[in-house]
């Protein structure tokens, strides 16, 4: 469905950033996990088309989309929830969901997506989508706009981050939900375990670069020895 | 001719009052200068003043769940119609007033409608007031709206000011000056759109004289094409009171925006605060909207659609 020839990004002309990814993303659940600062949320700006790389070749669905804009890959099925959600003046929750939807969405309808994150729907349709809302909310709405979207390719980047109350369970669902309607690919940057456990695929990314890629019982190991390292050199 | 006039005043007061047909309850409408229509209820009487052109509007006390509509209608080129209205809002009444003015000035002469407004405001009486201005030519002669609203608030009594100039008005001076007394609020919410070279100017001037008295003044306005806006915020707190005024406004193209506040404490317990933002639509908030389908242009018009909403 996704194919990642070659992805170099540099940053001015000294530092690379992405470093020669390669990667093939078909159907299912995909982990992108790593360190900080690996590279991880570049790659998913290079696919959503906000970041264009420096070289290397993006194909989605067969159709090389490397020169493509953000309103085009959007439209050809892409969709990117962002870590840190992006704050409006007077654009209500109900605007962005029928926007996401790219047709008029009920009230009902946008009901039905708002619980689906965990959300008392009747509070928040008609909430301006500003600082009055908690990171927390910002990052519900976030990731029900992705819901609304329905397309082949939903980029989820750190989903977790900011929604400590909500389960971590009633997360998962809402993907697996996704997942049976869309058929499709859906692509999560995370540290969580609980989030790799669903994935059926993990790559994971250091220094801009793939470094690893398999299932969970596969990667899990290595990750866990590097994160124990880090943790160690932290100490020390 | 005649016909053209109808669907031309029917258009501006769509624009300008929501009206499609006549509206509910008391109203008064004038057109070119001239009264065109006037109802007035068993609470609302409208008396046309004789001294000087306009109109009194006298809400009785108690009055509940009424409305007032009085918008103005230009279609003539080269017409300046100045009107004094002055409304006299009873103890305890609770109504909305709409105001408004439309021009249509398909000369090239230009057309200005100056309305001085000024509000008495019973003890206990709240008052919702809307007020549109809009503007629309086939010729060269520019739209001119100078509004002055002028605010006297009684103990308890609550103003709110909702105040809309979206399109079409070439040049405009407002000024609205507010005396609040003991534990009275007044609240302005105005919106401002300007394009092309067109300047607007507001200027508020509210004195918080009263005890717990209490005024947020906020402005959201954008400035597109080599428009110009001027901002001006005075809030004196003479007593214990709050006062908040704001300033938001979305920058584009080549356009000039400047906000003066100036707030003075005459009480030591007088709370005032000001804010100002002036600057381009964030970047990430055309991303945002882009990643959702909108191209670039869409997505600026839904973000400056929502700003003004």
């Amino acid at each position: 469905m996704l194919e990642l020839k070659n992805i170099e990004y540099t940053v001015e002309g000294e530092k690379e950033i992405i470093r020669g990814v390669n990667l093939n993303i078909g159907e299912g659940f995909i982990a992108i996990t790593g360190p900080n600062g690996g590279g991880k949320s570049t790659l998913a700006k290079i696919i959503a088309g906000i970041i264009k790389p420096t070289s290397g070749q993006i194909i989605f669905d067969g159709v090389d989309i490397t020169d493509m804009s953000v309103t085009d890959r959007a439209k050809a099925g892409i969709s990117y929830a962002f870590q840190t959600p992006v704050k409006f003046k007077g654009i209500t929750v109900k605007d962005l969901l029928t926007l996401a939807a790219g047709k008029d969405t009920s009230v009902s309808e946008a009901c039905n997506i708002l619980s689906e994150v965990g959300l008392c729907a009747r509070d928040y349709i008609n909430r301006e989508v500003n600082a009055s809302l908690s990171g927390g909310e910002l990052k519900r709405i976030e990731i029900a706009m992705i819901i609304a979207r329905q397309t082949k390719l939903s980029i989820f980047d750190e989903p977790e981050a900011g929604i400590d109350l909500w389960s971590f369970n009633s997360l998962i669902k809402v993907f697996e939900k996704l997942h049976n309607k869309i058929n499709g690919s859906i692509l999560i940057i995370s540290h969580q375990e609980r989030i790799l456990n669903i994935a059926d695929q993990i790559i994971v990314i250091t220094d801009g670069k793939i470094t690893n890629v398999g299932s969970k019982d596969e990667v899990w190991p290595g990750l866990m020895n590097e994160r124990a390292c880090s943790a160690l050199t932290e100490k020390l | 001719m005649v016909y053209k006039m109808d669907i031309i005043t029917k258009n501006l007061l769509a624009e300008i009052a929501d009206i499609h047909e006549t509206p509910e309850g008391a109203y008064n409408i004038r057109a070119n200068g001239k009264l065109q229509s006037r109802n007035t209820t068993a609470n609302i009487d409208i008396v046309t003043k004789t001294d000087k052109p306009g109109i009194d509007i006298i809400i009785a006390p108690g009055t509940k769940n009424e409305s007032v509509h009085i918008p103005v209608i230009i279609s003539e080129t080269g017409l300046t119609d100045l009107v004094y209205n002055d409304f006299y809002i009873g103890e305890n009444a609770d109504v909305v007033i709409v105001a408004g003015c439309g021009i249509h000035n398909c000369g090239d002469q230009d057309s200005g409608h100056d309305g001085i407004h000024t509000f008495h405001v019973g003890k206990g009486a709240k008052v919702k007031y809307i007020e549109k201005h809009y503007g629309e030519a086939d010729g060269t002669g520019e739209n001119i709206m100078n509004p002055t609203t002028i605010v006297e608030m009684e103990e308890d009594s609550y103003l709110e000011m909702e105040t809309t100039q979206i399109k079409g008005i070439d040049s405009t001076k407002r000024v609205t000056k507010g005396v609040v007394k003991d534990r009275a609020t007044f609240i302005v919410k105005e919106k401002i759109m300007t394009h092309g070279v067109q300047y607007a100017e507001t200027e508020f001037d509210v004195a918080l004289d009263g005890e717990d008295s209490s005024t947020n003044v906020v402005s959201r306005s954008v400035a597109r094409g080599k428009s110009k806006q001027k901002f001006l915020a005075a809030i004196s707190g003479n007593n214990k009171c709050s006062g908040h005024s704001e300033c938001d406004a979305i920058l584009m193209d080549e356009a000039v925006v400047t906000a003066i506040p100036e707030l003075t404490a005459a009480n030591v317990d007088a709370a005032l605060v000001h804010e100002a933002a002036i600057g381009k639509i964030a970047g990430e908030q055309l991303i945002k909207l882009m990643t959702l389908g909108l191209t670039e242009e869409e997505a600026e018009e839904e973000i400056v659609n929502g700003f003004l909403k």
